[in-house]
C-alpha cells in the first residue's frame, strides 16, 4: 500500500461515521419540526387540521411503500390491504370486545405482519413484474372477501360507537381535532425514526445491496428472502398503524374504501413522486398531493375524484419516464456526494 | 498445506448442452489456481455450481472438509468464500464506501467497525480517493477494484475472482497482479479465472485448464504448458498464446 | 348438478376463455419484446369497447362492421404509445417501468370515468345477436361468433409470426434483441409492430366483447387481471401458451362460479395464478 494511501487512510478514519447535515439543512430542520408542533396553533381552521392530518397519515403511508419499494426494491401494488387491516383491526376489537384502539393498534400491527408473511413468503421470491401482479391480485381478493365476510360487516361496513366519555382510551376526540393532530404527527414522527434508523443500519444498508443486485447481494452473505420479507413485514406494519388511525378518525368503515386501489396508487405516487429510496421523498409527496386532492375535490366536487385519479395517473406516467427518482435524489445525490451521509 | 477446497465430479447439463462434466480439482489453503479455458468452456458456470448460484446436477463440493453442494449462495458465502462477478455489478446508487461496508457487514454488525474495516479494504485497492463518489461513476478498472474491495471485506478464507484483468490496461493489471500476490502473501486462497496468460503464468501455483466443459490438465503450470491437449485447444503453445 | 348445465359451462368458459386468450396474447407479445409489462392493457381494451359502442351509438355501425376500424385504431395507439412513451421507459429502472404503464392504466380509466360517466353501457340489438341452439345446450350467438372470430386472430397470428419475414424478424427480436439488430432487423420497428398486433388483438377482443358485455370505465381491470394470470400461466413471451391458458382459465372460472359460490370464482382463478408462478415460474410454455 502505497503511502499516500495510508496517509489517506488516517484522515479517512478520522471522519465522523455520519457526517454532520449542511448548516442549511439543520437549520431548515429545526424550523419544520418548530412549525409542526405550533401548527395547530398558528392554523387555527379546523379544515387546516384535517389537511394537516391527511398530510401525516398519508406521508407515513407513502414511507410504508418506500420501504418495500424504494430500499428493498420489491412493487407493492397492495399497500391498501394492511392498511384495511389495520382499520379493522382496531375497530373490530372495539365494537365486538370493547377493547381499546390503542390495543387495537398493536393487535393490527401485528397482524399485517403476519399477513406480510403469509403473503411474501410465497411471492417476494418472484421476479418484480410477477410480484406486483400478485399484490394486485392478493389486493382484489382481500377486498372481495372483507366485502363478503358478514362479522365484519360485509359490504357495509362497520361504524366505531361514538362515545364521548374517555377521548384518550377510545381514541376518539370530538371537539376538535387538535388532538388527532398530534397523534398522527406522533405516528409520523415515530415511522420516520424508525426509518431514519433503518437507513443507517446493517439491515438497510443489506436492504438497498439486494435491491440494486441481487447476486451481488448474496455473494456478501445476505440472506435475500428473509431481509425482503422483513422488509415487507416493517411496511405492512406501519401502514396498519395508519389504517388504525384512519378508522379512528372518520370512525365509519366499509371495505370498499379501505381496501381501494386508489390508497396502493396514491402512495405509490407519493413516493416515486418524491423521491422513492429517499428519508424524507414520501413526504414531499404527501405534502404536494394531499392539498392537491383535498382542494380539487372542493373546486370540482364529486368529479374531484376522478380528476384526482387522472391527474395521479398522469403525474406517475410523466415522472416514470423523466425523473424516476423523484424530486428529492437529485438533492441527496449532492448532500451524499459531499458528506457521505445516507 | 491442507485442503480448503474439494470440488469433485461437478456436473451441470441444460437441456442438450453440458456446461461442466465431472469437474474435479482442489485447492490447498493459502495457494493461487488458475482456471483458464476458451470462451464457453463453462467457467463461470464452473463458480456458480461451487458458490451455490446453481445447483449442480451431479458432484460435490467440499470446503474445509464440510459439504456445501447446493448451499444458498449467501451461506456459502458466509462460510468464508468471497467471488467477484465477471459481469460487474458494484450496488450503483451507494458510494463506494458503502459499496464496500456491505461487504464488511457480514463480518459485523457494528457500523463504525464496518465502515473502518471498508476503507481499509478501499485503501488495500487504491480506491480511497472515490470513496464518496457513487458506485457507478467509476470506470471499468476502478469497479474491478471496488468489487474486490467488497469481497475482500468480508475478510474471506477463499476469494473466487472471474477475470479480474479483463478489459484493463497494462499498467492496472501490474498493478493487480501485485495486489494478488499481497493477498497470497497475506494468507489468503485464491482461485481465478484468467484469459491473460502472462498473468496467470505470474500468479498460479498451479493451472485448471477447461475446454467444451470438461477437464483437460490440472497441475503446475509447467505441467499444463507442455499437455498436449492443452496446447490442442489453445492452437499452440501457451507462449504462442500469450 | 345436471350434465347439461355443466356442458353450458364448458362451452361458455371456452367461448369466454378464446377473449381471454386474445387480450393476454398481446400483452405476451409486448413483454417477449422489451420485457416491459403493460400494466394499462386492460384499459386498451376498455377504450376499444367504447369506441366500437360510440361508432354504433353515434354514427349506427354495427360492430361486426366496425371491427376492422377499431383494431386499426387500436394497432395506431399501441404504435404512438410505443413511440411516445415507452421507449422512455425502457430506460427508466424497473420501477419506473411498472409504475409507469399502471400509471398510464389509471389515467385512462379515470378519464373515461370522467368523459363518459361511470354507467353501464349496452349495444342492443347488434348483427349477430341471437341464439343458437344445440340439442338442450343454449349458445349465444355474440358468444359464439365472438369465439370464432378470437380463434381465427390467433390463427392469423401464428401464421404471420411463423411464416412472414417480418413475423420472424419478431421472434428474433424477441429472443435476442442485439443479435437481431446485428443482422440488420429495425428492432425499433419490431417493439412497435408489437405494439401495435398487442393492442390490435385487443381492439378486435374488445370489439366483439362489446357485442354481448356491459361497457364501463372500469371494465378493463378484470380482464386485465385474468389476462395477468393467462400469460404467467401460458408463459410469458409465448403465444400458443397464451392460447392454451386463457381458455384454461375460461373454464376454470366458468366451472368454478358453477360448482362454488359464484361471487367466489376470481378467487379461484387467482388461487391458480399464486400456484403456478410459485410451483412453475416460467409458466407452461414460457422463457421467462
Amino acid at each position: 500500500m502505497s503511502s499516500n494511501q495510508t496517509d489517506m487512510l488516517e484522515a479517512a478514519r478520522a471522519e465522523r461515521l455520519w457526517p454532520r447535515p449542511p448548516l442549511w439543512v439543520a437549520a431548515l430542520g429545526a424550523a419544520a419540526i418548530a412549525l409542526l408542533l405550533a401548527y395547530p396553533f398558528i392554523f387555527k381552521a379546523s379544515f387546516s387540521h384535517h389537511l394537516m392530518i391527511l398530510i401525516l397519515l398519508y406521508a407515513l403511508m407513502a414511507q410504508s411503500w418506500n420501504v418495500v419499494a424504494g430500499l428493498s426494491g420489491q412493487i407493492s401494488l397492495g399497500q391498501a390491504i394492511f392498511f384495511g387491516i389495520g382499520a379493522y383491526s382496531s375497530t373490530v376489537l372495539f365494537t365486538k370486545y370493547a377493547i381499546t384502539p390503542w390495543a387495537g393498534l398493536l393487535v393490527g400491527m401485528l397482524l399485517s405482519a403476519l399477513a406480510a408473511v403469509a403473503i411474501g413468503v410465497p411471492t417476494l421470491r418472484l421476479r418484480g413484474h410477477y410480484f406486483a401482479i400478485a399484490t394486485l391480485l392478493i389486493g382484489s381478493s382481500v377486498q372481495i372477501v372483507f366485502q363478503r365476510w358478514d362479522w365484519v360487516g360485509a359490504a357495509s361496513g362497520l361504524y366505531v360507537p361514538i362515545d364521548r366519555t374517555s377521548p384518550l382510551f377510545y381514541l376518539q376526540f370530538h371537539t376538535s381535532k387538535v388532538p388527532y393532530y398530534y397523534l398522527a404527527l406522533g405516528a409520523a414522527a415515530a415511522g420516520y425514526l424508525v426509518v431514519w434508523k433503518l437507513r443507517r443500519s446493517r439491515f438497510g444498508f443489506r436492504l438497498q445491496a439486494l435491491r440494486d443486485e441481487p447476486d451481488a447481494a448474496a455473494s456478501l452473505g445476505i440472506a435475500i428472502a428473509r431481509h425482503k420479507v422483513l422488509a415487507f413485514m416493517i411496511s405492512g406494519a406501519m401502514m396498519s398503524v395508519a389504517g388504525t388511525f384512519y378508522g379512528q378518525y372518520v370512525l365509519v368503515l366499509d371495505p370498499e374504501r379501505l381496501f381501494s386501489m386508489e390508497i396502493s396508487i396514491i402512495v405509490l405516487l407519493m413516493t416515486v413522486l418524491g423521491g422513492s429510496g429517499t428519508l424524507w421523498g414520501p413526504a414531499l409527496g404527501a405534502a404536494i398531493l394531499v392539498p392537491l386532492s383535498e382542494y380539487s375535490r372542493i373546486w370540482f366536487g364529486g368529479t374531484g375524484r376522478t380528476i384526482d385519479l387522472i391527474l395521479y395517473g398522469i403525474l406517475i406516467l410523466l415522472v416514470c419516464m423523466w425523473r424516476p427518482s423523484g424530486i428529492l435524489s437529485l438533492l441527496e445525490e449532492r448532500i451524499r456526494r459531499r458528506t457521505g451521509t445516507p | 498445506m491442507s485442503l480448503l477446497l474439494d470440488v469433485k465430479g461437478l456436473t451441470k447439463r441444460y437441456g442438450g448442452l453440458t456446461a461442466n462434466a465431472e469437474m474435479t480439482f482442489d485447492v490447498n489453503e493459502g495457494e493461487i489456481v488458475g482456471i483458464i479455458g476458451p470462451n464457453g468452456a463453462g467457467k463461470s458456470t464452473l463458480f456458480d455450481l461451487i458458490t451455490g448460484f446453481q445447483p449442480p446436477d451431479a458432484g460435490r463440493v467440499l470446503l474445509d472438509g464440510r459439504d456445501i453442494t447446493g448451499l444458498r449462495p449467501d451461506r456459502i458465502s458466509r462460510l468464508g468464500v468471497a467471488r467477484t462477478f465477471q459481469k460487474l455489478k458494484p450496488f450503483p446508487d451507494l458510494t463506494v464506501t458503502e459499496n464496500v461496508i456491505v461487504g464488511a457487514l457480514a463480518r459485523t454488525s457494528d457500523m463504525k467497525t464496518a465502515r473502518d474495516q471498508a476503507l481499509e479494504s478501499l485503501a488495500f485497492v487504491d480506491l480511497l480517493e472515490k470513496r464518496n463518489h457513487f458506485a457507478r461513476e467509476l470506470s471499468t478498472g476502478q469497479r474491478k477494484r471496488l468489487e474486490l474491495a467488497r469481497g475482500l471485506a468480508m475478510s474471506p478464507r477463499l476469494i473466487l475472482m472471474d477475470e479480474v484483468t479483463g478489459g484493463v490496461d497494462q499498467r492496472t493489471i501490474a498493478g493487480l497482479i501485485e495486489l494478488v500476490l499481497e493477498l497470497k502473501h497475506r494468507g489468503l486462497t485464491i482461485v481465478t479465472i484468467e484469459h491473460n496468460m502472462q498473468v496467470i503464468m505470474r500468479l498460479a501455483d498451479r493451472i485448471l485448464a477447461l475446454h467444451a466443459g470438461r477437464r483437460i490438465a490440472f497441475g503446475t503450470p509447467e505441467q499444463v504448458r507442455s499437455e498436449p491437449a492443452v496446447v490442442d485447444a489453445y492452437l499452440g503453445t501457451i507462449d504462442d498464446a500469450a | 348438478m345436471s350434465g347439461e348445465l355443466i356442458i353450458q359451462a364448458v362451452i361458455s368458459g371456452l367461448l369466454m376463455g378464446l377473449i381471454y386468450a386474445l387480450v393476454a396474447v398481446g400483452l405476451s407479445l409486448i413483454f417477449g419484446l422489451m420485457e416491459i409489462v403493460n400494466f394499462a392493457h386492460g384499459e386498451f381494451l376498455m377504450l376499444a369497447m367504447f369506441t366500437t359502442f360510440w361508432f354504433w351509438a353515434l354514427a349506427s355501425l354495427d360492430p361486426l362492421l366496425s371491427l376492422p376500424l377499431v383494431a386499426i385504431i387500436l394497432a395506431l395507439a399501441g404504435i404512438l404509445v410505443h413511440f411516445g412513451i415507452i421507449r422512455r421507459l425502457l430506460k427508466a429502472p424497473m420501477l419506473a417501468q411498472v409504475c409507469g404503464t399502471f400509471g398510464l392504466g389509471v389515467a385512462l380509466r379515470a378519464g373515461a370515468q370522467f368523459l363518459w360517466t361511470p354507467d353501464f353501457r349496452t349495444i342492443t340489438n347488434p348483427l349477430i345477436a341471437g341464439r343458437v341452439q344445440i340439442g338442450p345446450i343454449f349458445i349465444g350467438q355474440p358468444q359464439l361468433i365472438t369465439g370464432g372470430i378470437c380463434l381465427l386472430s390467433f390463427v392469423a397470428l401464428w401464421w404471420f409470426v411463423t411464416r412472414t419475414e417480418t413475423g420472424l424478424g419478431l421472434q428474433a427480436t424477441a429472443q435476442d434483441r442485439q443479435a437481431a439488430a446485428v443482422m440488420g432487423i429495425p428492432t425499433e420497428r419490431m417493439s412497435a409492430l408489437g405494439w401495435a398486433i398487442g393492442l390490435g388483438c385487443v381492439g378486435i377482443a374488445g370489439s366483439m366483447l362489446s357485442t354481448f358485455y356491459y361497457i364501463f370505465p372500469e371494465v378493463g381491470v378484470n380482464f386485465a387481471l385474468l389476462a395477468f394470470v393467462a400469460v404467467a400461466l401460458g408463459g410469458f413471451g409465448s403465444i400458443l401458451g397464451s392460447l392454451v391458458a386463457g381458455v384454461l382459465i375460461g373454464l376454470v372460472e366458468s366451472l368454478g362460479g358453477l360448482l362454488l359460490d359464484p361471487s367466489y370464482k376470481t378467487l379461484i382463478v387467482f388461487g391458480l395464478y399464486l400456484a403456478v408462478v410459485i410451483v412453475r415460474p416460467h409458466g407452461l410454455f414460457g422463457r421467462f
